[in-house]
């Protein structure tokens, strides 16, 4: 029955579709920024996050420390292993509900909209970055880049089972328009910037 | 005769009742619209943007059926379950057999357009199951028993206080408080204790990529990724329109989606879905209903490039002031317009004259679709398919018949001026649907035919 449905719809479609009409190719367009760092800062900001540039997994470490204290922490970043919680069976998803904090780290980000790239290979559980009451992300400064279009030039056709693009905590809107931060993920995103000194 | 529907007009009468409303609602979608309009022009590349979308959604229509075909061996390959529904009711019935394969009668939903299309929720509570919309606006109107009346903004339509009376009848919260924060904190508990127990979770589709077999979904809210992370099973479900051939593409729609939809410049958080989780069951729905005889209409097939950012509604004077629900279609809006007579001749025939033809629409639309156009090519083919709603069928008789006869055109021009000026009061009253909302004008001293005549003899012409 299925099977004659997909017959039916790629008939329909085929009789139906116009003459073909050639891919236009993507062109560079030329971004109206020259630094990409601090524009991409200034985004983030605007959308409710907040940058720290550091030199060193050891400085993230004293702000977190600083920051959240004794509050559940999650990360797989070997640098942060003295933060995590242990302890906690955290190969199944749903046990990361009392999370508190999820730091992860990125592949890239986006200088334009503020958006971090984070593959599934960085995060333990594809719920990590979305169940947490905060999340923190860690990107190297020089993997910045200033448009969408580099982005995808960089992603090209990796092959990946979930990606996401992160741009500020979870939000919403839907009440009068009032923007309120923390929807059903994040109520906070920090980013760190590594720029070794 | 067919069934009688409400039509626009008499759906915009009830919404209008309501002056300060009116006047809200038109000034918060406005400012959405402005903030689009700021977004769009921080970009110095944005028409070449909305060019280029256009034109690989116009290679996209032109080879569906190969890209559709790619789409499905790469999800295959990738572990998804592939599925083909031919209309809502085969949507909705493969929707209904994955539930029952798992035994699962509740899920957990984010925002999809086409189950709103589809009608799956009535659907599926019709077979004991309880669906919990997600997106925080889907879920105030789905507790308030409503249909969304905005694709982006669901309940634009609401105040905060008639929200906090929902939230208090429903979820407990205390009488009275109509804070956004903390109405919104209510909600993320409430909705959270869902996403951590429901098995099958729900979402729709942005954009599918033919080249990879992934589909991206886009929220603000994070809903459709805590849904599909914490559930079992992830179904997906997307018109066949929703494809983009390669992963690249992603870079052009994802610039504009938001810009245009919210002035954002991207939404928080846009997910590509490839694989399952080892432990997980992934679905894909594709869905045709309609869209591949739209597809065969050379006017309107433009319209299946539409990315629903919104921004069409937000600009829509007739919208703004009509309100959503005056649409009686998942799609409300100029696009909702174009899209609905598609679906049914008869039951939307209303809709495509809904619009004054100003043209804000095409204006501001990502992928340049030429809406205010197909508003208008519509309205040729409803009359001429003997679908032109009544009161305009013998406006429109009228009109032809006084233009035809230019000896009846004066003396009803004559008479009308003489009504105006000895007995105003004819006019301005209700009963003429001139004078709502606005003032009659003064009628000029003498008509245009007169001053012509008088005129030409003077300059010694003719």
């Amino acid at each position: 029955m299925a099977m004659g449905s997909r017959e039916k719809i790629l008939e329909a479609v085929k009789r139906n579709q116009p003459e073909n009409t050639p891919l236009p190719t993507v062109p560079f367009f030329e971004p109206p920024f020259t630094d990409s760092v601090r524009k991409f800062s200034e985004v983030v900001q605007a959308i409710g996050g907040e940058v720290h540039q550091v030199s060193s997994y050891a400085e993230i470490n004293t702000i977190l420390k600083k920051e959240f204290g004794t509050k559940t922490i999650f990360s797989s970043a070997k640098e942060l292993a003295e933060l995590v919680q242990t302890g906690l069976d955290y190969k199944n998803a749903h046990a990361f509900a009392d999370l508190e904090l999820a730091v992860v780290e990125a592949n890239l980000a986006v200088a334009e909209n503020g958006a971090v790239w984070v593959t599934e290979d960085l995060i333990q559980e594809r719920a990590l970055p979305f169940i947490a009451q905060h999340l923190a992300l860690i990107i190297p400064a020089e993997t910045i880049v200033p448009t969408m279009h580099e982005a995808y030039g960089k992603i090209g056709t990796l092959d990946y089972g979930f990606a996401t693009f992160i741009a500020g905590p979870s939000k919403t809107a839907d009440i009068e328009q009032s923007l309120v931060l923390g929807a059903h993920g994040p109520k906070s995103l920090l980013v760190f910037l590594i720029r070794p000194l | 005769m067919h069934k009688t529907i409400a039509e626009h007009p008499t759906l915009a009468d009830k919404f209008n009742q309501d002056e300060e409303r009116v006047n809200w609602h038109d000034e918060t979608l406005w400012w959405v619209r402005a903030k689009r309009d700021k977004a769009a022009h921080t970009l110095p590349e944005w028409e070449d943007l909305r060019n280029l979308a256009s034109q690989i959604k116009h290679n996209v229509l032109s080879n569906l059926s190969e890209y559709l075909i790619q789409f499905e061996e790469n999800a295959l390959k990738n572990g998804i379950q592939v599925h083909w529904a031919a209309d809502a009711q085969e949507h909705n019935a493969i929707v209904k057999s994955i539930l029952q394969k798992h035994g699962v009668t509740q899920i957990v939903k984010s925002k999809s357009m086409l189950t709103e299309e589809c009608h799956l929720n009535d659907y599926l509570q019709e077979e004991g199951v309880e669906v919990i919309d997600t997106d925080l606006g889907e879920r105030i109107v789905q507790l308030a028993q409503e249909p969304p009346s905005h694709i982006v903004l669901p309940c634009i339509h609401k105040k905060k206080e008639e929200i906090g009376e929902l939230f208090h009848l429903h979820l407990g919260t205390p009488a009275g408080n109509a804070d956004p924060q903390f109405l919104t904190e209510a909600a993320r508990l409430h909705l959270r204790e869902k996403f951590l127990t429901r098995k099958i979770a729900l979402t729709g589709v942005n954009f599918a990529v033919a080249e990879t077999g992934e589909f991206v979904v886009c929220t603000n809210e994070g809903n459709a990724d805590m849904g599909a992370h914490l559930a079992d099973v992830h179904i997906a479900c997307m018109g066949i329109e929703k494809l983009i051939p390669l992963r690249q593409h992603l870079g052009v729609f994802l610039r504009l989606l938001t810009r245009s939809a919210t002035g954002q410049p991207i939404t928080t958080y846009s997910s590509h879905f490839k694989k399952p989780r080892p432990d997980q069951e992934m679905h894909i729905v594709l869905v045709d209903n309609g869209r591949s005889r739209q597809l065969g209409r050379k006017d309107f097939r433009n319209s299946l490039k539409c990315i629903r950012c919104g921004a069409c509604m937000n600009t829509c004077p007739v919208y703004r002031r009509s309100g959503g629900h005056s649409y009686h279609n998942a799609i409300a809006g100029p696009i909702g317009s174009i899209l609905a007579p598609n679906l049914d001749m008869k039951d939307y025939a209303d809709l495509p004259f809904a619009s004054t033809l100003c043209g804000s629409c095409s204006n501001v639309c990502p992928v340049k679709i030429d809406i205010h156009d197909q508003l208008y090519k519509w309205r040729q083919v409803l009359v001429k398919e003997g679908h032109a709603p009544a009161a305009k069928k013998a406006a429109m008789q009228g009109m032809a018949f006084t233009f035809s006869h230019p000896a009846f055109y004066r003396m009803a021009g004559k008479t009308g001026k003489w009504f105006m000026k000895t007995t105003p009061f004819m006019v301005n009253n209700n009963f003429n649907p001139w004078y709502k909302q606005r003032d009659m004008p003064e009628p000029p001293k003498e008509s245009f035919h007169d001053w012509y005549k008088k005129n030409r003899k003077e300059n010694g012409h003719g």
